[in-house]
Order: C-alpha cells, then structure tokens, then sequence
C-alpha cells in the first residue's frame, strides 16, 4: 500500500476518546432503621404522590427522611445540591415522573 | 498512527529546512519568468562568491533548472508549503533563520533592494510578474496539506484492516446516525479546517449529555461525516455553541420523551454564500447546506457528547428532523424584518438561531383573502400543538410561506402586529383548557374559580415568525415547540463567526 492509500486508510475518531471511569457500588446500608434517606423530587407532575408515600413508609420502618427537590426535571441537578445531599444522606431515591 | 513520510515529519531535518542566513529562490522549470531570471540568479551566484549571501535555489519540477545553480529538488514541495509560496520565481532573505524579506515574480527594483546588488538583470524588461507555484495548485493543495499538516490533528487515529470497510466500521463503532457517513480522513479533516480561522484545538462548547469540551476539530471531524463543505463549518461551530448554551438545554431537549430536536435557522448573507435553500421545498431533502449543517450537529451530541437515541436520548417518537433540521430564512422576498433581526441582530450579520422543535405541520389556507380571516386560520393550526387544550408553558414557530404572508404584507400588517394578533387568538378563558372541558380528561390543572380568567395557549414572546417556503402555495407550517422558558429550553442565537 502506498503512503496515499495508506492515508485514506487511516481516519479520525469523531468521539469524545473517554475512557469510562469504574466505580465500585456504595457499600449497602443491611438496613434502614436510624439511617438517614433522602428523597428526591425532580419537580415532575405527581413526584409528591410517590415520595411522600415513600416518607410515610421509611418513617414507619424507623428511617429519618430528608426532602429535596431538582429546580426543574429538564436539567442535570445541580452540582450544590448533589454535593448537599451526598453530605446529608446515606441513602438516595430519587423519583421519576408523572 | 500519522501517516506523513518520516523526512517531513520535523521541521529541523532533510533538504526542505531553509539555510539559516542568504538569499533563498524557488522556480519551476515550467514558468516564462523563471526561465527569464535564470540569468539573474546566477549574476546573484556569482556575487555569492565575494559576499555573505550566499544563494539558494529550490526547484520545484526539475531539479536540473536552472542550470549550473545546483538547485534544491523540492519537487515533493515540502519547502515551497513550509515557507507559503504562492508564486514563482519568489526570493526570499534570510537572516539567522528568520526571514526578511520577500518579493515574488520579477521586479528590478525589488530584486535590487532585497539583495543589495545593482544593475541586476539589465537584459532584462523592468518587470515581469510570476507564475502560480506548485505547491498551490487547487489539484495539488489538500494532498500537500494532509502530508504536511497532519500533526495540526490530535484526535486518535484509527487505522482500518486491510479487509475493513470504512463505511461499516462508523456502523459498527455507533458513530453514524443510521445513514452513511463521509470517512473522516486526515485530508478531507484539514480541507474541512480550511473553512474556520479558529484554532483546531480550541474549545467551541461543553457538550452534553457527557459534558465533554469539544475542540473545533472534533466538530470539524463530524462535519466531514454529515457530508459538509467547508464552507459550512462555522455555522455548524455556531450551533453547537448555541445548542450547548444553558438557556437551550440540549440535555434536556435530548432525554425528553417528546419528539423534539434542534431546528436551525440561518440568517445573514451567507445563507446565499453558502447556497443554502429558502424557498421550494425548504423543510425537505435536496440542498447540501440545509441537509448537512444540521446533521453535522446531531453526529457532534452523538459522538462527542455521547447523546444516543435509548441512552440519554428517551424520545417516545422522535421525528425525522433529528437526522438534522436546517434552513434558512427567505430575506430577499419576506416583507418583513428577519428572525435575526427580531431577537436584536444587525440585518448584515450572519447568525444560526437554534429552536426546540417537533416535526414541521401544514395548515392550508387557500381561501382566506383578507388578514382578519387568515390570522384565525393561523391560530387554529397554533392551537393544535401538543393538544388544544395544553399551553401556558409552550412556545412555537411559524413558517410562513409566501402566498400568505403576501397578504398580511398587502394589507399593511406588520410582523409584530400577526405575532401579537396571533397571541390574542390563541388566548382562551381557562373554561376551555380546563380538565374535563368537552368529555376530555387532558387539559390544564385549573381552579373553577378561573373559569373566566384568560389563558394564553403560548408564553408571551415565544411565538417566533419566519418567512420561507416555495413561492406557490397557500400554506404555512407550524413547528410545535416544548416547555419555553427556565423550566426547558429558549431559542438561542449565535453569530457565525469565521
């Protein structure tokens, strides 16, 4: 193959040429009683029906519940509020829509 | 792996590096001028010998011209494209590395003040201009730059095995949008940089959903596999910084089950530079600007920002304009001012403005005569976007065509005057979107005591107007829009830089 053949050979990775980072799961709770959850809203129609009977159940079981809620289900939460609940809490559910 | 030859891959090695300090020629055999300062440079040769400049020439398709001158072969023109000749014969002086001075073609004058030798060539005619060098011949030019330049390029190479096809393997590896894609070679990359002034490493945008930064190469590399000339380039630059604003929110406009994507809209003169199509069948297939500006942008959140259809990207439907929607206004014939212009642009820039869009709609209107009566017909067809009876939140677009907006143009109404028209048409008594209205159980959560209270269907200023479509035709179009505002995403403008 000849220098030219060899370049029409040869492309460019359109990609973002990430290698995937690996994180090894949380370490799991065994257990809710005294632990600390905290329940995500992400400000979907209806995400107070699920999580607030979600709260009556953890609360019953002898969670302590904290709330917090994403400014809009459109966009990433942001990075304060991740940061604040990672601080908090060390359970997370966070609940989807409609 | 770089696939330039070794002896041009340093700057500092092999015959193309310049002496450090003299005079420095290039000329081809096949050019009049050369041929006639042939005795000029050996007059330079012989005045070399009692002087510090010393002379040489590089030949550029014969390495035997001009006789008796032991001329550098830079018939590969690697020194003729490091050093930008774009004539021969072009002197040059050089002192310690560094160049001086320049004259191209033949001039006494110059020749005489450049080298500090009199009576040069008094054979000769005063002047004589040059001819084109090699290394910028048009058939020769992208081949020299793909040799040359490559290490402009950082992105991964990948090298295809011998029995690989190159269409498939964008197939294989996900970087195609189920199309075809251009294979993004070094060469074709380079001549797709020619288009932008901007650095090839430079940051356009953080792209989601992956928030990866994106160079001006990577979306040149997707440029090249959308099908792109390089003369789109910075539109497409522009899109991308638009559509990765957070007031767009391309990552929310990506995970929503909503059938919406980017819709582009170019104004400013170089719509027509570009050729791109305003008129009969603007919203479909057949011109390469319109087809590849937006499908460029799609492949820069696939690729780049790792947007995929059941990844990030959870479209119930989707619609046909997510392989890429682009057109552009029809400035010349539109009795009004541009989109451009509405949203604070001067009427000479050329600007991209992105918008959240569902599929395009018809609404046919081939009796209305008079504005009154084609501005209902509008709203109606407004009204229908996501469901009658939703709104509030919602923004839209309207393409009109020609044949209608004539006659709003002919009974003297102006844009704003439809927009606000169409505003009021489309705000009903909350009665008529509540819950329940008309045996329907969809429909705006609304208190009975609002009962009489207006609502409009759209948020003020997001109904937006532009003027394009074939000139036969008593239509419109209607682009439903999906949550305006803070909540979702905000048309967005860019001006297209260089």
């Amino acid at each position: 193959m000849n220098e030219e053949q060899t370049a029409t050979r040869t492309i460019l990775d359109p990609g973002n040429e990430r290698v995937p980072g690996q994180r090894p799961a949380a370490p799991r709770l065994g257990g809710i009683e005294g632990r600390t959850v905290g329940l995500l809203d992400i400000s979907k129609p209806r995400g107070d029906v699920f999580l607030n009977t979600l709260e009556a159940l953890l609360t019953e079981r002898g969670a302590r519940v904290l709330r917090y809620a994403k400014p809009t289900f459109t966009k990433p939460a942001p990075v304060d509020l991740r940061q604040k609940i990672a601080v908090e809490c060390e359970a997370v559910v966070e609940a989807l829509a409609d | 792996m770089d696939a330039a030859p070794e002896i041009e891959s340093s700057p500092d090695a092999g015959p193309s590096q310049l002496p450090a300090n003299g005079l420095v020629a290039f000329v081809k055999r096949d050019c009049p001028t050369c041929e006639l300062v042939g005795p000029v440079l050996a007059e330079l040769a012989a005045a070399a010998k009692t002087s510090a400049s010393p002379l040489t020439v590089y030949s550029q398709d014969d390495p035997s011209f001009p006789e008796g001158l032991h001329p550098r072969d830079d018939r590969e023109l690697a020194a003729s494209w490091r050093n930008k000749i774009e004539t021969v014969p072009t002197l040059l002086r050089l002192d310690d590395g560094r160049e001086t001075g320049r004259v191209v073609g033949w001039h006494r004058a110059e020749w005489q003040e450049l080298t500090g030798v009199t009576r040069l060539g008094e054979a000769l005619p005063d002047s004589r201009p040059g001819c084109g060098s090699l290394s910028v011949d048009p058939a020769r030019e992208s081949q020299l730059r793909a040799r040359f330049e490559s290490g402009r390029l950082s992105a991964r190479r990948v090298q295809l095995a011998e029995l690989e096809d190159e269409f498939e393997l964008a197939h294989e590896r996900g970087w195609s949008d189920g199309l075809p894609v251009v294979p993004p070679t070094e060469r074709r990359v380079l001549d797709m940089l020619e288009g932008t002034e901007r650095d090839p490493a430079e940051i356009v945008a953080t792209v989601p959903p992956d928030l990866v930064d994106c160079t001006v190469e990577k979306v040149a590399i997707n440029a090249v596999m959308a099908g792109c000339r390089p003369e789109y380039l910075p539109v497409v630059l522009a899109a991308v910084e638009a559509v990765c604003s957070d007031e767009f929110n391309m990552h929310g406009v990506l995970a929503t089950t909503m059938g919406v994507g980017p819709v582009l809209i170019v104004n400013g003169p170089l719509r027509r530079r570009i050729n791109m199509n305003s008129g009969v069948n603007v919203l479909g297939q057949g011109n390469r600007a319109n087809a590849t500006i937006g499908r460029a942008l799609q492949l820069v959140i696939r690729n780049v920002g790792g947007g995929r259809p059941d990844g990030v990207d959870r479209a119930t439907y989707g619609n046909p304009g997510k392989l890429g929607l682009c057109f552009a206004e029809g400035e010349e014939d539109s009795p009004w001012q541009s989109l451009a212009v509405d949203r604070g642009f001067d009427p000479s820039a050329n600007t991209v403005t992105v918008f959240t869009g569902e599929a395009p709609r018809t609404v046919v209107d081939q009796l209305s005569r008079e504005p009154g009566s084609l501005a209902r017909s509008l709203a109606a067809g407004l009204m229908g976007v996501l469901h009658p009876k939703l709104g509030f939140f919602m923004d839209a677009m309207l393409v009109i065509g020609p044949e209608h907006a004539r006659v709003f143009a002919d009974a003297g109404w102006g844009k704003q005057q439809l927009i606000d028209r169409l505003h009021e048409l489309t705000t009903v008594p909350a009665s008529e979107m509540s819950r329940g209205t008309g045996g329907i159980e969809e429909g705006l959560p609304l208190p009975a005591e609002m009962a009489d209270q207006p609502v409009g269907k759209f948020v003020p200023g997001a109904l937006h107007l532009v003027f394009a479509g074939g000139g036969a035709g008593l239509f419109s179009v209607v682009i439903g829009g999906w949550l305006n505002g803070d909540a979702g995403s905000r048309m967005t403008t860019r001006e297209i830089g260089r």
